[in-house]
């Protein structure tokens, strides 16, 4: 469906059932993984670089906050409830949530065309120019036009194809790459990444980069015009003009 | 609201039940292959199930990553100190002669070992890394006497399904499936780097299963049982640490 026939027909839905739905149980999966991974962190907050490191080992970087085991040197003179045994139940729970419904949508999405005729630029967006006309025209705080209501820009697909299609594989590998278990079957997986600890410290960047985007994610909605956003990806029909004044 | 129709609600009718019944199915297919964990129930249970699940069919016959004697941590960390409990501090007095490991439950021959006696049984060696759930880690070279070795010795039973270790500490047990428990690298460990195991890492005896995090490498084993069910031990949930939140499996 282009843009054009979505604007002549406003009863065709903005983001259809699949995408609404796998949306929401993805930023549920999101929160739960951000939360309980924030809880895990807190038990060791150093990282460090290659196979190995410990309380013993010099670490890459720490950060300055207290951790909720004692064996770890902060600086800090107490330490804090340690939640990791829920905290990690509810980490692979949640990210099996997620890998099932990042597969659900995958799937859909190739099925039905939706990467190729919703995120793919059109062949006359990619190049910086056009990606430079929308950043200029955010900057400018221009509302956004009509057509946009309708469809994604070339910012927000470059920025949704980048988490799909990069962000979130590479959160999975580096979370997988953890496991001793799956270590032992596919050892390319954490050796590739330079070893455990690496795997570790990538998996927190990686993870900080998600949460970069969906600041700036909600950032856009809000200033998009939050009521008539949401409304477009929770029950999917997207505001005429008129009621949206 | 559209209306639904009627073929649209059979069609949807058909597609539950099939859904149902397939699960149902997957769930005995996973019981008789022993994918299903026993800390399965509760709220995080499905987790747990699809995890242990799927890593135990990806890792049926994988052998954890070993290391070059290079990479040897010249700082390993011992993480918690010797139980305080007056009995292990008797043994610890006397060099743990007489240390003692009781086997029983589902074998031919309950028996108990000593360590000499289980350095007079095949010992291997093997360097991995012991990682820890916090997120840290280290390499060692682990000594030791393979599990398999020691249930060889008391002839297991068929029917066997689990061997739950125990701790010299008595709030600490765990167990492990049969996978693990004849996989050639799990080690009851009795030396470290070319030398005794000392105490803060577990010595005399402490139980190595280098495909799963380290809290499964229960230290100061003084017991181990062969079952076919869990149900009986704690709470029945195959180990102290679904007490405080953790998964029984621990390969992730």
């Amino acid at each position: 469906m282009s843009t054009a026939d979505s604007l002549a027909n406003p009863g065709n839905p903005r983001h259809g059932a699949v995408v609404r739905a796998t949306h929401w149980i993805t930023v549920i999966a999101f929160f739960a993984l951000l939360i309980s991974g924030a809880e895990i962190v807190i038990s060791h907050p150093r990282f460090y670089w290659g196979e190995v490191g410990n309380a013993l080992t010099r670490p890459l970087f720490t950060l300055p906050i207290p951790a909720s085991r004692s064996t770890v040197p902060t600086g800090y003179g107490y330490v804090l409830p340690d939640q990791n045994g829920w905290s990690r139940s509810l980490h692979f729970q949640a990210a099996w949530v997620g890998v099932l419904t990042g597969l659900v949508y995958a799937i859909f999405s190739l099925w039905t065309g939706h990467f190729r005729k919703s995120l793919f630029p059109a062949a006359a967006d990619r190049n910086w120019t056009a990606l430079w006309k929308v950043i200029a025209r955010y900057l400018r705080r221009e509302p956004s036009d009509e057509i946009e209501a309708h469809s994604y820009n070339v910012v927000q697909r470059t920025a949704y194809l980048t988490v799909i299609f990069v962000l979130f594989p590479l959160v999975i590998w580096t979370g997988l790459a953890m496991s001793p278990a799956f270590d032992s079957a596919v050892p390319v997986a954490v050796n590739a990444l330079g070893g455990r600890q690496s795997a570790r410290t990538l998996h927190f960047f990686v993870s900080g980069s998600l949460l970069l985007f969906l600041v700036v994610h909600v950032t856009m909605v809000v200033l998009g015009g939050f009521r008539s956003r949401m409304r477009a990806m929770i029950v999917g029909r997207v505001a005429t003009p008129k009621e949206r004044t | 609201m559209r209306p639904i129709s009627r073929r649209k609600l059979i069609a949807g009718g058909v597609a539950a039940t099939a859904g149902v019944a397939g699960l149902a199915a997957a769930a005995r297919l996973a019981q008789h292959y022993g994918l299903i964990p026993p800390d399965h129930g509760g709220i995080y249970g499905p987790g747990q199930t699809l995890t242990y699940a799927a890593q135990r069919l990806l890792t049926m016959h994988s052998l954890a990553r070993e290391f070059p004697r290079s990479m040897i941590s010249k700082t390993p960390f011992a993480n918690a100190t010797a139980p305080p409990n007056d009995l292990f501090k008797r043994h610890q007095a006397s060099g743990f002669a007489d240390w003692r490991l009781a086997v029983d439950g589902m074998v031919a021959r309950p028996g108990s070992f000593s360590v000499s006696d289980l350095k007079s049984l095949p010992v291997r060696s093997q360097i991995t890394e012991v990682a820890c759930e916090e997120g840290w880690s280290y390499i060692a070279e682990w000594i030791g006497t393979p599990l398999t070795a020691v249930l060889n010795e008391v002839g297991t039973l068929p029917q066997a399904r689990y061997v739950v270790f125990f701790s010299i500490d008595s709030e600490w047990w765990d167990s492990i499936d049969m996978a693990d428990a004849l996989h050639s690298q799990t080690l009851l460990t009795h030396g470290m780097n070319d030398g005794d195991l000392p105490v803060s890492f577990g010595g005399p005896l402490r139980m190595r299963v280098p495909r799963q995090l380290g809290y499964k490498s229960v230290k100061y084993i003084t017991r181990l049982t062969v079952t076919d069910s869990l149900k009986s031990f704690g709470r029945g949930l195959g180990s102290s640490e679904p007490d405080y939140g953790y998964a029984w499996y621990a390969g992730i």
